[in-house]
């Protein structure tokens, strides 16, 4: 497992999400996923980002929890720790 | 059963962004073949879409969105949709789908495992996407589907949209072609079956052509009833009068030495389009410039036309742009209407040694006028023949 912490988790989950579309400017822990146009398909490539990066696997009950950045980046630290 | 008319052209081929720049290149004798492929060089992705559309399309399907959104325009859909959204459909053929996507994924799967295939390569690369993505880009919620059926997919696709509408499924269709296989895999893939120009150089009828040279593009029409196109007052580009489909149960890669496979089918467009073999002005060919199709294109011509086969003027779209596959029908129907409405028939390019056997008119080289007598009709046919012995003709009127 990769070396972990917070800033590291946001920065990836940030990357992936300008990768999928997402402007960077409205990027934050607040963020909405649905306002961002993250979709399913941007959630489960996002999983897979997080599962080489941190050795963390996301399931699909674990991804619907998902609603905000935060959530996921919270989610991602919890895994982590 | 309604009548079928073409109201929106639009074209990404290798002779550029635009039905237009097709037909006034071709015209003027350029030809879009670099280095032995046919590339869509003017198209850049990111002039189209966002990041996000993009990525969420694969080149096939991103050049069919470009040319179908030219077509809704120049058919003056402009402020939205002129019927009921389940009453458009979308059918786009193409001969092997995303093979881009299926390449960059297998090359993932290989060197990192299962783990690392793309969530996104199934919507990519299923050979139905470009349909799936001109829906879902306009809004189309009557029949969209795609056709697969190799080098004929595209006049396929068209077919298909045509009876659609004939039989009343549909007030309208989105209907074309893509194909964007300038891949790896694919070039050597279409080596290994011998079908290649080893010269790079594509010269239907010329005596000394040795294979199709690959091309990449898209083409779409907005195919609309007749009658209810007239109503809402639009611009009537053509008449779809006929469509003949028919199969060679021969070879899965050539055709029978006799045509006698796109020979019927040409019979059956006549046919379908109640018209005499007499009455067609022009024929836009497959013509591969491979020995093989070549050959029993001519023969199938000669079969169906009679006497009139040696009056017809003839020429090949894939001269100028190489061999589109599954986009092919489709660029050469709008090829064909640019034609017919300009009065002027592009020509067959690199076509300077003919093949004694190869005796029709080819018009080599050089563009003719298209003259027709008062009350003649500008009516023309368009062929595709595919792998598989696949035959499919269209029939157009030029209003």
């Amino acid at each position: 497992m990769a070396e972990s912490n917070t800033e590291q988790i946001e920065q990836v989950i940030t990357d992936a999400l300008v990768t999928f579309g997402a402007e960077e400017s409205a990027i934050t822990r607040d963020a909405e996923l649905e306002a961002l146009d993250v979709d399913s398909l941007d959630l489960a490539e996002l999983s897979q980002i997080i599962e080489e990066r941190f050795g963390v696997e996301l399931t699909s009950s674990d991804v619907a929890e998902i609603k905000t950045v935060g959530d996921a980046i919270d989610l991602v630290a919890a895994r982590t720790q | 059963m309604n009548e079928v008319v073409v109201t929106g052209l639009g074209a990404v081929t290798p002779l550029g962004l635009g039905a237009a720049a097709l037909h006034e290149r071709w015209a003027a004798g350029v030809c879009g073949i670099e280095d032995g492929e046919g590339r869509c060089d003017e198209f850049q992705a990111t002039d189209h879409f966002s990041v996000k559309e993009a990525r969420r399309a694969d080149r096939f399907s991103q050049l069919v969105l470009v040319a179908s959104a030219e077509a809704l325009a120049d058919a003056g859909w402009v402020d939205g949709l002129p019927y009921d959204p389940r009453r458009i459909g979308a059918i786009i053929g193409t001969g092997i789908g995303g093979i881009g996507t299926i390449e960059a994924n297998d090359q993932m799967l290989i060197e990192h495992g299962p783990k690392r295939v793309s969530p996104l390569a199934v919507p990519l690369m299923m050979g139905n996407a470009g349909a799936a993505a001109v829906s879902m880009r306009h809004g189309l919620k009557g029949p969209s589907y795609g056709v697969v059926s190799a080098c004929a997919a595209g006049t396929h696709a068209i077919g298909s949209a045509m009876r659609a509408i004939q039989y009343g499924d549909a007030t309208a269709v989105v209907a074309g072609g893509t194909e964007a296989a300038l891949t790896p895999l694919s070039r050597a893939a279409f080596v290994a079956v011998d079908a290649l120009s080893p010269s790079g150089i594509s010269r239907p009828f010329d005596v000394r052509r040795d294979g199709f040279v690959m091309g990449e593009g898209a083409a779409a029409l907005v195919l609309e009833n007749g009658a209810v196109a007239r109503a809402r007052g639009a611009r009537i580009l053509a008449v779809l009068r006929g469509y003949g489909a028919t199969s060679d149960a021969f070879h899965i890669t050539a055709p029978p030495a006799d045509g006698e496979g796109a020979a019927a089918a040409i019979v059956r467009a006549l046919e379908d389009a109640d018209v005499e073999a007499s009455d067609v002005v022009y024929v836009n060919a497959h013509g591969t410039s491979t020995q093989i199709n070549d050959r029993a294109e001519t023969v199938a011509l000669k079969t169906a036309l009679g006497e009139h086969a040696a009056k017809v003027p003839i020429s090949s779209t894939k001269s100028a742009i190489g061999h589109l596959l599954g986009a092919a029908g489709a660029v050469e129907a709008v090829a064909t209407i640019l034609a017919l409405r300009a009065r002027l028939l592009p020509p067959t390019l690199g076509l300077e040694q003919p093949d004694p056997e190869l005796d029709l008119d080819y018009v080599p080289q050089v563009a003719r006028p298209l003259e027709l007598a008062q009350n003649q009709r500008a009516i023309a046919i368009s062929n595709s023949f595919g792998f598989g012995g696949h035959n499919a003709v269209l029939c157009l009127e030029a209003t």
